[in-house]
Protein backbone atom coordinates (compact mmCIF):
# COMPACT_ATOMS: atom_id res chain seq x y z
CA UNK A 1 0.00 0.00 0.00
CA UNK A 2 1.37 3.17 -1.06
CA UNK A 3 2.32 6.38 1.55
CA UNK A 4 -0.54 8.55 -0.03
CA UNK A 5 -2.94 5.89 0.69
CA UNK A 6 -1.89 5.42 4.38
CA UNK A 7 -2.25 9.27 4.97
CA UNK A 8 -5.56 9.34 3.38
CA UNK A 9 -7.03 6.44 6.04
CA UNK A 10 -5.04 8.35 9.64
CA UNK A 11 -6.81 11.86 8.60
CA UNK A 12 -8.46 12.23 11.81
CA UNK A 13 -5.52 11.93 13.15
CA UNK A 14 -3.49 14.01 11.07
CA UNK A 15 -6.24 16.79 11.54
CA UNK A 16 -6.42 17.01 15.45
CA UNK A 17 -1.99 16.72 15.10
CA UNK A 18 -2.03 19.65 12.53
CA UNK A 19 -4.91 21.65 14.82
CA UNK A 20 -3.22 20.92 18.03
CA UNK A 21 0.10 22.34 16.95
CA UNK A 22 -1.43 25.39 15.65
CA UNK A 23 -3.56 25.58 18.37
CA UNK A 24 -0.31 25.80 20.28
CA UNK A 25 1.08 28.64 18.71
CA UNK A 26 -2.31 30.39 18.70
CA UNK A 27 -2.63 30.24 22.63
CA UNK A 28 1.39 31.44 22.86
CA UNK A 29 0.31 34.37 20.58
CA UNK A 30 -2.74 35.49 22.38
CA UNK A 31 -2.48 34.52 26.16
CA UNK A 32 -5.07 33.65 28.68
CA UNK A 33 -8.00 36.26 26.33
CA UNK A 34 -7.47 33.51 23.68
CA UNK A 35 -9.10 30.73 25.89
CA UNK A 36 -11.85 30.78 24.46
CA UNK A 37 -11.59 31.06 20.49
CA UNK A 38 -8.88 28.33 21.08
CA UNK A 39 -11.56 26.28 23.04
CA UNK A 40 -13.96 26.62 19.97
CA UNK A 41 -11.20 25.84 17.36
CA UNK A 42 -10.44 22.59 19.27
CA UNK A 43 -13.85 21.85 19.42
CA UNK A 44 -14.64 22.02 15.75
CA UNK A 45 -11.30 20.51 14.90
CA UNK A 46 -12.60 17.62 17.09
CA UNK A 47 -15.94 17.44 15.37
CA UNK A 48 -14.11 18.30 11.37
CA UNK A 49 -12.39 14.68 12.81
CA UNK A 50 -15.91 13.17 14.01
CA UNK A 51 -17.48 14.19 10.15
CA UNK A 52 -13.93 12.30 8.15
CA UNK A 53 -14.54 8.93 10.80
CA UNK A 54 -18.12 8.55 8.74
CA UNK A 55 -17.05 6.95 5.61
CA UNK A 56 -15.27 4.20 7.69
CA UNK A 57 -18.30 3.98 10.34
CA UNK A 58 -21.46 3.80 7.51
CA UNK A 59 -19.70 0.97 5.35
CA UNK A 60 -18.24 -0.77 7.97
CA UNK A 61 -15.08 -1.46 6.71
CA UNK A 62 -12.75 -4.02 7.91
CA UNK A 63 -9.27 -6.16 6.49
CA UNK A 64 -6.53 -4.98 4.57
CA UNK A 65 -8.02 -2.13 2.76
CA UNK A 66 -7.67 -0.48 6.16
CA UNK A 67 -4.17 -0.68 7.26
CA UNK A 68 -1.47 1.87 6.88
CA UNK A 69 1.59 2.17 6.60
CA UNK A 70 2.26 -1.26 6.69
CA UNK A 71 -0.44 -3.06 9.46
CA UNK A 72 1.47 -0.17 11.78
CA UNK A 73 -2.23 0.97 12.24
CA UNK A 74 -5.68 -0.14 11.19
CA UNK A 75 -8.70 2.52 10.31
CA UNK A 76 -11.26 -0.05 10.48
CA UNK A 77 -14.42 -0.35 11.80
CA UNK A 78 -13.42 -0.75 15.75
CA UNK A 79 -11.07 2.12 15.58
CA UNK A 80 -13.80 4.41 14.07
CA UNK A 81 -16.79 3.13 16.47
CA UNK A 82 -14.28 4.04 19.54
CA UNK A 83 -12.89 7.01 17.61
CA UNK A 84 -16.35 8.19 17.96
CA UNK A 85 -17.25 7.90 21.30
CA UNK A 86 -13.92 9.70 21.79
CA UNK A 87 -14.28 12.21 19.93
CA UNK A 88 -18.10 12.96 21.29
CA UNK A 89 -17.06 12.64 24.95
CA UNK A 90 -13.99 15.28 24.46
CA UNK A 91 -16.24 17.58 22.37
CA UNK A 92 -19.02 17.24 25.73
CA UNK A 93 -15.83 17.88 28.01
CA UNK A 94 -14.37 20.86 26.17
CA UNK A 95 -17.90 22.58 25.74
CA UNK A 96 -18.53 22.64 29.66
CA UNK A 97 -14.82 23.60 30.79
CA UNK A 98 -14.39 27.55 30.13
CA UNK A 99 -17.91 28.47 32.28
CA UNK A 100 -16.44 26.24 35.33
CA UNK A 101 -12.78 27.37 35.40
CA UNK A 102 -13.85 30.90 34.51
CA UNK A 103 -15.24 30.82 38.40
CA UNK A 104 -11.58 30.99 39.83
CA UNK A 105 -10.20 32.90 36.56
CA UNK A 106 -7.96 29.77 35.64
CA UNK A 107 -9.31 29.29 32.21
CA UNK A 108 -6.10 29.31 30.28
CA UNK A 109 -5.82 28.37 26.43
CA UNK A 110 -3.14 25.08 27.02
CA UNK A 111 -5.98 23.54 28.40
CA UNK A 112 -7.95 23.03 24.94
CA UNK A 113 -4.82 22.01 23.98
CA UNK A 114 -3.27 19.22 25.91
CA UNK A 115 -7.14 17.88 25.36
CA UNK A 116 -6.55 17.79 21.96
CA UNK A 117 -3.50 16.26 22.46
CA UNK A 118 -4.79 13.67 24.58
CA UNK A 119 -7.42 13.03 22.11
CA UNK A 120 -4.92 12.37 19.42
CA UNK A 121 -3.06 9.93 21.36
CA UNK A 122 -5.92 7.99 22.21
CA UNK A 123 -7.02 7.89 18.49
CA UNK A 124 -3.47 6.25 18.07
CA UNK A 125 -4.32 3.35 21.19
CA UNK A 126 -7.54 2.51 19.54
CA UNK A 127 -6.14 2.04 15.66
CA UNK A 128 -2.61 0.59 16.64
CA UNK A 129 -1.99 -3.13 15.49
CA UNK A 130 1.34 -3.03 16.46
CA UNK A 131 3.31 -2.55 20.22
CA UNK A 132 5.49 0.17 18.81
CA UNK A 133 2.53 2.37 18.01
CA UNK A 134 0.45 1.38 21.00
CA UNK A 135 3.24 2.60 23.12
CA UNK A 136 3.19 5.85 21.33
CA UNK A 137 -0.57 6.36 21.29
CA UNK A 138 -0.83 5.49 25.09
CA UNK A 139 2.56 7.87 26.78
CA UNK A 140 0.88 10.75 24.08
CA UNK A 141 -2.25 10.50 26.04
CA UNK A 142 -0.85 9.79 29.06
CA UNK A 143 1.48 12.57 28.90
CA UNK A 144 -1.29 14.95 28.56
CA UNK A 145 -3.86 13.61 31.04
CA UNK A 146 -0.95 13.92 34.00
CA UNK A 147 -0.84 17.84 33.08
CA UNK A 148 -4.15 17.55 33.12
CA UNK A 149 -4.83 16.15 36.34
CA UNK A 150 -2.07 19.06 38.07
CA UNK A 151 -3.95 22.15 36.22
CA UNK A 152 -5.15 23.95 39.13
CA UNK A 153 -1.15 24.61 40.19
CA UNK A 154 -2.23 26.22 43.45
CA UNK A 155 -4.62 23.83 44.32
CA UNK A 156 -2.68 21.41 46.73
CA UNK A 157 -5.58 18.76 46.04
CA UNK A 158 -5.03 18.85 42.14
CA UNK A 159 -1.12 18.37 42.39
CA UNK A 160 -1.37 15.96 44.73
CA UNK A 161 -3.68 14.12 41.87
CA UNK A 162 -1.42 14.90 39.32
CA UNK A 163 1.54 13.28 41.26
CA UNK A 164 0.28 10.04 42.43
CA UNK A 165 -1.55 9.96 38.60
CA UNK A 166 2.11 10.37 37.44
CA UNK A 167 3.73 7.65 39.81
CA UNK A 168 1.48 4.98 39.57
CA UNK A 169 0.67 5.59 35.72
CA UNK A 170 4.75 5.68 35.11
CA UNK A 171 4.54 2.46 37.11
CA UNK A 172 1.92 0.98 34.53
CA UNK A 173 3.62 2.03 31.56
CA UNK A 174 6.56 0.36 32.98
CA UNK A 175 4.96 -3.24 33.50
CA UNK A 176 3.12 -3.04 30.02
CA UNK A 177 6.67 -2.21 28.27
CA UNK A 178 8.11 -5.07 30.22
CA UNK A 179 5.86 -7.35 29.21
CA UNK A 180 6.17 -6.14 25.74
CA UNK A 181 10.22 -6.83 25.57
CA UNK A 182 9.41 -10.01 26.29
CA UNK A 183 6.37 -10.59 23.48
CA UNK A 184 9.24 -8.83 21.39
CA UNK A 185 11.66 -11.68 21.94
CA UNK A 186 9.93 -14.84 22.45
CA UNK A 187 7.67 -14.17 19.63
CA UNK A 188 10.33 -12.22 17.31
CA UNK A 189 8.33 -9.11 16.01
CA UNK A 190 6.13 -6.43 17.00
CA UNK A 191 2.88 -6.44 15.03
CA UNK A 192 -0.15 -7.89 16.57
CA UNK A 193 -0.78 -10.49 13.37
CA UNK A 194 2.73 -11.27 14.01
CA UNK A 195 2.20 -12.14 17.87
CA UNK A 196 -1.02 -13.78 17.43
CA UNK A 197 0.12 -16.57 14.69
CA UNK A 198 3.71 -16.78 16.89
CA UNK A 199 1.04 -17.27 20.08
CA UNK A 200 -0.50 -20.10 18.53
CA UNK A 201 1.57 -23.05 19.12
CA UNK A 202 2.49 -24.06 22.56
CA UNK A 203 2.99 -21.09 24.79
CA UNK A 204 6.28 -20.88 26.59
CA UNK A 205 6.46 -19.27 30.03
CA UNK A 206 8.34 -16.07 28.44
CA UNK A 207 5.42 -15.46 26.77
CA UNK A 208 2.89 -16.42 29.30
CA UNK A 209 4.97 -13.64 31.20
CA UNK A 210 5.07 -11.27 28.50
CA UNK A 211 1.03 -11.64 28.12
CA UNK A 212 0.33 -10.86 32.11
CA UNK A 213 2.63 -8.42 32.02
CA UNK A 214 0.35 -6.55 29.63
CA UNK A 215 -2.75 -6.85 31.06
CA UNK A 216 -1.66 -6.18 34.30
CA UNK A 217 -0.74 -2.56 32.92
CA UNK A 218 -3.43 -2.02 30.43
CA UNK A 219 -5.64 -3.25 34.18
CA UNK A 220 -3.95 -0.24 35.38
CA UNK A 221 -5.49 2.14 32.44
CA UNK A 222 -8.73 0.91 32.41
CA UNK A 223 -8.84 1.37 36.22
CA UNK A 224 -9.52 -2.54 36.99
CA UNK A 225 -9.05 -3.94 40.15
CA UNK A 226 -6.63 -4.99 41.69
CA UNK A 227 -5.06 -1.77 40.03
CA UNK A 228 -7.41 0.29 40.80
CA UNK A 229 -6.08 2.34 43.66
CA UNK A 230 -5.28 5.43 42.07
CA UNK A 231 -8.78 6.16 40.57
CA UNK A 232 -10.35 7.55 43.55
CA UNK A 233 -7.69 9.78 44.20
CA UNK A 234 -7.26 10.95 41.08
CA UNK A 235 -10.67 11.45 40.28
CA UNK A 236 -11.15 13.80 43.75
CA UNK A 237 -8.48 15.35 43.36
CA UNK A 238 -8.23 16.50 39.79
CA UNK A 239 -10.23 19.45 38.74
CA UNK A 240 -13.86 18.69 37.63
CA UNK A 241 -13.86 19.62 34.08
CA UNK A 242 -10.18 16.86 34.16
CA UNK A 243 -12.32 14.16 36.24
CA UNK A 244 -15.06 14.09 33.94
CA UNK A 245 -12.95 13.88 30.67
CA UNK A 246 -10.74 11.00 32.51
CA UNK A 247 -14.02 9.07 32.85
CA UNK A 248 -15.48 9.38 29.73
CA UNK A 249 -13.02 9.40 26.37
CA UNK A 250 -9.69 8.21 27.96
CA UNK A 251 -11.83 4.95 29.59
CA UNK A 252 -13.46 4.37 26.10
CA UNK A 253 -9.99 4.20 24.41
CA UNK A 254 -8.53 1.88 27.06
CA UNK A 255 -11.17 -0.64 27.05
CA UNK A 256 -11.04 -0.37 23.26
CA UNK A 257 -7.18 -1.12 23.04
CA UNK A 258 -7.69 -3.71 26.06
CA UNK A 259 -10.31 -5.24 23.45
CA UNK A 260 -8.06 -5.30 20.84
CA UNK A 261 -5.04 -6.34 22.17
CA UNK A 262 -6.52 -9.47 23.76
CA UNK A 263 -9.14 -10.42 20.77
CA UNK A 264 -6.70 -9.83 18.50
CA UNK A 265 -3.29 -10.23 19.48
CA UNK A 266 -3.68 -12.95 22.02
CA UNK A 267 -7.34 -13.89 20.32
CA UNK A 268 -5.50 -17.45 19.58
CA UNK A 269 -4.83 -18.01 23.14
CA UNK A 270 -8.37 -17.35 24.85
CA UNK A 271 -7.93 -19.48 27.75
CA UNK A 272 -4.61 -18.07 29.09
CA UNK A 273 -6.27 -15.17 29.90
CA UNK A 274 -9.89 -15.83 29.97
CA UNK A 275 -9.47 -16.78 33.85
CA UNK A 276 -7.68 -13.07 34.66
CA UNK A 277 -10.23 -11.36 32.99
CA UNK A 278 -13.15 -13.27 34.80
CA UNK A 279 -11.30 -12.37 38.14
CA UNK A 280 -10.82 -8.81 37.23
CA UNK A 281 -14.22 -8.53 36.31
CA UNK A 282 -15.98 -10.14 39.20
CA UNK A 283 -13.27 -8.28 41.68
CA UNK A 284 -13.79 -4.66 40.01
CA UNK A 285 -18.01 -5.11 40.24
CA UNK A 286 -17.41 -6.23 43.94
CA UNK A 287 -14.61 -3.53 45.14
CA UNK A 288 -16.57 -1.05 43.06
CA UNK A 289 -20.11 -1.43 44.87
CA UNK A 290 -18.87 -2.05 48.64
CA UNK A 291 -16.08 1.15 48.48
CA UNK A 292 -18.77 3.39 47.22
CA UNK A 293 -20.71 2.79 50.82
CA UNK A 294 -18.79 4.72 52.94
CA UNK A 295 -18.04 7.65 50.83
CA UNK A 296 -18.91 10.93 51.49
CA UNK A 297 -17.56 13.01 48.68
CA UNK A 298 -19.43 12.43 45.41
CA UNK A 299 -16.87 12.48 43.22
CA UNK A 300 -15.22 9.50 44.88
CA UNK A 301 -18.27 7.83 44.96
CA UNK A 302 -18.69 8.18 41.32
CA UNK A 303 -15.13 6.87 40.83
CA UNK A 304 -15.69 3.72 42.69
CA UNK A 305 -18.85 3.78 40.24
CA UNK A 306 -16.60 3.46 37.04
CA UNK A 307 -14.69 0.96 38.56
CA UNK A 308 -18.00 -0.89 39.06
CA UNK A 309 -19.19 0.01 35.76
CA UNK A 310 -15.27 -1.38 34.05
CA UNK A 311 -16.62 -5.00 35.87
CA UNK A 312 -19.75 -5.09 33.63
CA UNK A 313 -17.13 -3.90 30.29
CA UNK A 314 -15.14 -6.72 31.48
CA UNK A 315 -17.58 -9.67 31.47
CA UNK A 316 -18.26 -9.17 27.58
CA UNK A 317 -14.33 -9.40 27.32
CA UNK A 318 -14.53 -12.83 29.09
CA UNK A 319 -16.89 -13.97 26.80
CA UNK A 320 -14.86 -13.99 24.01
CA UNK A 321 -16.79 -13.64 21.34
CA UNK A 322 -18.49 -11.17 18.31
CA UNK A 323 -21.63 -11.37 20.54
CA UNK A 324 -19.38 -10.56 23.72
CA UNK A 325 -17.58 -8.12 22.06
CA UNK A 326 -20.48 -6.26 20.93
CA UNK A 327 -21.88 -5.86 23.97
CA UNK A 328 -19.12 -4.11 25.61
CA UNK A 329 -19.07 -1.67 23.14
CA UNK A 330 -22.52 -0.94 23.72
CA UNK A 331 -22.34 -1.03 27.13
CA UNK A 332 -19.21 1.40 26.70
CA UNK A 333 -21.42 3.59 25.24
CA UNK A 334 -24.00 3.72 26.97
CA UNK A 335 -21.02 4.29 29.95
CA UNK A 336 -19.74 7.41 28.86
CA UNK A 337 -23.54 8.86 28.25
CA UNK A 338 -24.08 8.23 32.13
CA UNK A 339 -20.74 9.19 33.16
CA UNK A 340 -20.48 12.57 31.55
CA UNK A 341 -24.31 13.14 32.35
CA UNK A 342 -23.58 12.67 36.16
CA UNK A 343 -20.22 14.50 36.10
CA UNK A 344 -21.56 17.58 34.44
CA UNK A 345 -24.20 17.28 37.03
CA UNK A 346 -21.86 17.36 39.80
CA UNK A 347 -19.81 20.64 37.71
CA UNK A 348 -23.58 22.55 37.64
CA UNK A 349 -23.37 22.28 41.78
CA UNK A 350 -21.82 24.88 43.21
CA UNK A 351 -23.01 28.22 45.13
CA UNK A 352 -23.00 31.69 44.59
CA UNK A 353 -19.28 31.97 45.53
CA UNK A 354 -18.14 29.58 43.25
CA UNK A 355 -17.24 26.78 45.85
CA UNK A 356 -18.27 23.67 44.42
CA UNK A 357 -20.93 21.55 46.12
CA UNK A 358 -19.17 18.05 46.25
CA UNK A 359 -20.24 16.09 49.35
CA UNK A 360 -23.69 14.20 50.16
CA UNK A 361 -24.21 16.92 53.23
CA UNK A 362 -24.07 19.61 50.55
CA UNK A 363 -26.94 18.16 48.45
CA UNK A 364 -29.22 17.64 50.81
CA UNK A 365 -32.70 18.67 49.94
CA UNK A 366 -31.60 19.63 46.36
CA UNK A 367 -35.21 18.46 44.75
CA UNK A 368 -36.87 21.70 46.81
CA UNK A 369 -33.61 23.97 45.58
CA UNK A 370 -32.87 22.43 41.71
CA UNK A 371 -35.42 20.43 40.80
CA UNK A 372 -35.07 19.87 36.95
CA UNK A 373 -31.06 19.30 38.16
CA UNK A 374 -32.06 17.19 40.76
CA UNK A 375 -34.89 15.02 38.54
CA UNK A 376 -31.50 14.18 35.69
CA UNK A 377 -29.84 13.72 38.56
CA UNK A 378 -32.29 10.80 39.33
CA UNK A 379 -32.57 9.61 35.84
CA UNK A 380 -28.70 9.04 35.46
CA UNK A 381 -28.49 7.37 38.98
CA UNK A 382 -31.00 5.07 38.25
CA UNK A 383 -29.44 4.40 35.01
CA UNK A 384 -26.15 3.85 36.22
CA UNK A 385 -27.87 1.40 38.61
CA UNK A 386 -29.64 -0.41 35.70
CA UNK A 387 -33.05 -0.23 36.57
CA UNK A 388 -35.19 -0.88 33.85
CA UNK A 389 -36.83 1.10 31.70
CA UNK A 390 -33.75 3.34 31.62
CA UNK A 391 -31.20 2.67 29.32
CA UNK A 392 -27.96 1.42 31.71
CA UNK A 393 -30.05 -1.55 31.82
CA UNK A 394 -30.16 -2.92 28.00
CA UNK A 395 -26.27 -2.16 28.78
CA UNK A 396 -26.35 -4.54 31.00
CA UNK A 397 -28.74 -6.63 30.20
CA UNK A 398 -26.89 -7.38 26.44
CA UNK A 399 -23.59 -8.50 28.58
CA UNK A 400 -24.86 -10.58 30.80
CA UNK A 401 -26.84 -12.10 27.71
CA UNK A 402 -23.32 -12.69 25.74
CA UNK A 403 -21.99 -14.19 29.21
CA UNK A 404 -24.91 -16.92 29.31
CA UNK A 405 -24.75 -17.08 25.44
CA UNK A 406 -20.65 -18.26 26.20
CA UNK A 407 -21.40 -20.75 28.87
CA UNK A 408 -20.41 -18.12 31.73
CA UNK A 409 -23.46 -18.46 34.11
CA UNK A 410 -21.74 -18.41 37.01
CA UNK A 411 -20.44 -15.34 36.14
CA UNK A 412 -23.15 -13.72 34.93
CA UNK A 413 -25.31 -14.33 37.94
CA UNK A 414 -22.60 -13.01 40.36
CA UNK A 415 -22.36 -10.11 38.31
CA UNK A 416 -26.18 -9.83 38.90
CA UNK A 417 -25.89 -10.15 42.76
CA UNK A 418 -23.20 -7.72 42.86
CA UNK A 419 -25.56 -5.03 40.96
CA UNK A 420 -28.16 -5.16 43.43
CA UNK A 421 -25.03 -3.98 45.75
CA UNK A 422 -24.10 -1.18 43.51
CA UNK A 423 -27.83 -0.19 43.20
CA UNK A 424 -27.68 0.86 47.14
CA UNK A 425 -25.56 3.78 46.73
CA UNK A 426 -27.41 5.43 43.58
CA UNK A 427 -30.67 4.95 45.48
CA UNK A 428 -28.93 6.77 48.90
CA UNK A 429 -27.97 9.16 45.90
CA UNK A 430 -31.48 9.78 44.82
CA UNK A 431 -32.62 9.17 48.80
CA UNK A 432 -30.71 12.25 50.17
CA UNK A 433 -31.47 14.58 46.96
CA UNK A 434 -35.23 14.50 47.44
CA UNK A 435 -36.24 13.14 51.02
CA UNK A 436 -33.72 14.59 53.01
CA UNK A 437 -33.98 18.02 55.14
CA UNK A 438 -32.69 21.27 52.62
CA UNK A 439 -28.85 22.32 53.34
CA UNK A 440 -28.33 25.49 54.06
CA UNK A 441 -26.01 25.70 51.13
CA UNK A 442 -27.53 27.46 47.85
CA UNK A 443 -27.23 26.36 44.52
CA UNK A 444 -25.95 28.95 41.93
CA UNK A 445 -27.68 29.28 37.96
CA UNK A 446 -25.73 26.82 35.75
CA UNK A 447 -24.67 28.16 32.10
CA UNK A 448 -26.97 27.23 29.24
CA UNK A 449 -23.80 24.96 27.89
CA UNK A 450 -23.97 22.74 31.21
CA UNK A 451 -27.61 22.30 30.87
CA UNK A 452 -27.45 21.26 26.82
CA UNK A 453 -24.95 18.34 27.56
CA UNK A 454 -26.54 17.42 30.61
CA UNK A 455 -30.23 17.69 29.11
CA UNK A 456 -28.84 15.63 26.19
CA UNK A 457 -27.04 12.57 28.27
CA UNK A 458 -30.50 12.05 30.09
CA UNK A 459 -32.28 12.00 26.84
CA UNK A 460 -30.17 9.14 25.84
CA UNK A 461 -30.42 7.30 29.30
CA UNK A 462 -34.03 7.85 29.55
CA UNK A 463 -36.61 5.33 28.18
CA UNK A 464 -36.42 7.22 24.74
CA UNK A 465 -32.99 6.25 24.61
CA UNK A 466 -34.48 2.91 23.17
CA UNK A 467 -34.80 4.34 19.73
CA UNK A 468 -30.85 4.30 19.94
CA UNK A 469 -30.39 0.85 20.50
CA UNK A 470 -30.73 -1.21 16.99
CA UNK A 471 -28.10 1.59 15.57
CA UNK A 472 -25.71 1.24 18.92
CA UNK A 473 -25.77 -2.73 18.29
CA UNK A 474 -25.22 -2.35 14.42
CA UNK A 475 -22.20 -0.57 15.02
CA UNK A 476 -21.37 -2.60 17.79
CA UNK A 477 -21.37 -5.76 15.77
CA UNK A 478 -19.64 -4.17 12.84
CA UNK A 479 -16.78 -3.01 15.36
CA UNK A 480 -16.69 -6.22 16.89
CA UNK A 481 -16.52 -8.03 13.78
CA UNK A 482 -13.16 -6.51 12.97
CA UNK A 483 -11.94 -8.10 15.81
CA UNK A 484 -12.68 -11.69 14.64
CA UNK A 485 -10.97 -11.39 11.19
CA UNK A 486 -9.44 -14.95 11.57
CA UNK A 487 -11.05 -18.11 13.32
CA UNK B 1 30.06 -17.10 27.27
CA UNK B 2 27.15 -14.74 27.61
CA UNK B 3 24.03 -15.78 26.15
CA UNK B 4 20.46 -14.10 26.16
CA UNK B 5 19.38 -15.44 29.50
CA UNK B 6 22.07 -13.80 31.83
CA UNK B 7 21.02 -9.96 29.60
CA UNK B 8 16.96 -11.16 30.65
CA UNK B 9 18.71 -12.00 34.70
CA UNK B 10 19.61 -8.47 34.85
CA UNK B 11 17.47 -6.35 33.12
CA UNK B 12 14.96 -8.87 35.37
CA UNK B 13 16.68 -7.91 38.16
CA UNK B 14 16.52 -3.78 37.50
CA UNK B 15 12.54 -4.59 36.89
CA UNK B 16 12.29 -5.85 40.15
CA UNK B 17 14.67 -3.11 41.82
CA UNK B 18 12.78 -0.42 40.27
CA UNK B 19 9.44 -1.64 41.39
CA UNK B 20 10.59 -2.03 44.89
CA UNK B 21 12.09 1.19 44.66
CA UNK B 22 8.82 2.45 44.08
CA UNK B 23 6.79 0.76 46.63
CA UNK B 24 9.23 0.24 49.82
CA UNK B 25 10.43 3.84 49.32
CA UNK B 26 8.93 5.70 52.38
CA UNK B 27 11.37 8.98 52.18
CA UNK B 28 11.37 11.07 48.71
CA UNK B 29 9.73 11.72 45.83
CA UNK B 30 12.52 11.87 43.77
CA UNK B 31 13.59 8.33 44.49
CA UNK B 32 10.08 6.77 42.82
CA UNK B 33 11.20 9.04 39.84
CA UNK B 34 15.18 7.04 39.99
CA UNK B 35 12.41 3.77 40.45
CA UNK B 36 10.94 4.54 37.01
CA UNK B 37 13.67 5.12 35.31
CA UNK B 38 14.95 2.21 35.94
CA UNK B 39 11.77 0.07 35.00
CA UNK B 40 11.62 1.68 31.64
CA UNK B 41 16.04 1.31 31.02
CA UNK B 42 15.86 -2.61 32.11
CA UNK B 43 13.01 -2.23 29.27
CA UNK B 44 15.90 -1.14 26.92
CA UNK B 45 18.40 -3.44 27.83
CA UNK B 46 15.38 -6.51 26.92
CA UNK B 47 14.52 -5.06 23.88
CA UNK B 48 18.42 -4.52 22.62
CA UNK B 49 19.23 -7.82 23.93
CA UNK B 50 16.50 -9.52 22.24
CA UNK B 51 17.14 -7.46 18.72
CA UNK B 52 20.86 -8.53 18.88
CA UNK B 53 19.83 -12.36 19.56
CA UNK B 54 17.12 -12.43 16.80
CA UNK B 55 19.13 -10.62 14.07
CA UNK B 56 16.30 -7.92 13.97
CA UNK B 57 16.36 -4.41 14.08
CA UNK B 58 12.80 -3.54 15.66
CA UNK B 59 13.93 -4.01 18.72
CA UNK B 60 16.76 -1.42 18.75
CA UNK B 61 14.61 1.41 16.87
CA UNK B 62 11.84 0.37 20.19
CA UNK B 63 14.75 1.29 22.63
CA UNK B 64 15.37 4.56 20.83
CA UNK B 65 11.21 5.39 21.19
CA UNK B 66 11.54 4.12 24.51
CA UNK B 67 14.51 6.70 25.47
CA UNK B 68 12.78 9.51 23.48
CA UNK B 69 9.11 8.87 25.67
CA UNK B 70 11.20 8.03 28.89
CA UNK B 71 13.04 12.01 28.76
CA UNK B 72 9.64 13.47 28.12
CA UNK B 73 8.09 11.54 30.91
CA UNK B 74 10.81 12.51 33.19
CA UNK B 75 10.60 16.49 32.31
CA UNK B 76 6.83 15.91 33.44
CA UNK B 77 7.32 14.30 36.22
CA UNK B 78 9.57 16.67 37.38
CA UNK B 79 7.89 19.82 36.62
CA UNK B 80 4.79 18.00 38.52
CA UNK B 81 6.41 17.69 41.46
CA UNK B 82 7.86 21.39 41.57
CA UNK B 83 4.04 22.23 41.92
CA UNK B 84 3.51 19.70 44.47
CA UNK B 85 6.48 21.42 46.48
CA UNK B 86 5.72 24.87 45.76
CA UNK B 87 2.29 24.18 47.61
CA UNK B 88 3.05 21.81 50.32
CA UNK B 89 6.42 22.56 50.98
CA UNK B 90 7.84 18.99 50.95
CA UNK B 91 8.30 15.95 48.80
CA UNK B 92 8.34 13.55 51.52
CA UNK B 93 6.29 10.83 50.23
CA UNK B 94 4.43 10.62 53.43
CA UNK B 95 3.15 13.69 53.18
CA UNK B 96 1.07 12.60 50.00
CA UNK B 97 -2.01 11.70 52.12
CA UNK B 98 -4.09 14.67 51.76
CA UNK B 99 -6.75 12.99 49.45
CA UNK B 100 -7.95 9.67 51.35
CA UNK B 101 -11.93 7.85 51.48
Amino acid sequence: MDTATSFALIAPELLLAVSSLLLVLAAAWGGDKAARPVTILAVSALFGAGLLLWPVLHLGKVGPETWAFGDLLRADAFAGFAKALIYLAAIGCLVVTPSWFDRMKAMKPEYPVLVLLATLGMSLMVSASDLLTLYLGLELNSLAAYVLAAYLRNDSKSAEAGLKYFVLGALASGILLYGMSLLYGFTGTTSFAGIREALSGEMSNGMLFGVIFVLAGLAFKIAAVPFHMWTPDVYEGAPTPVTTFFATAPKVAAVALTARVALDAFGGQVDAWRQVVIFAALASIVVGALGAIGQNNLKRLLAYSSINNVGFILIGLAAASVAGASAMFVYLAIYVAMSLGSFVALMMLHDEDGRALETFDDIAGLSTKRPALAWCLLALMFSLAGIPPLLGFWGKFVVFQAAVEANLVALAAIGIAASVIGAFYYIKFIKVMFFDAASPATVADSTRAHWAVLGITTLIVSPLGYFLTRSFGDLGDKAASALFLLP
Amino acid sequence: MIGIEHYLVVSAILFVLGVLGIFLNRKNVIIILMGIELILLSVNINLVAFSAFLNDLVGQVFAMFVLTVAAGEAAIGLAILVIYFRNRGTIAVDSVDRLKG
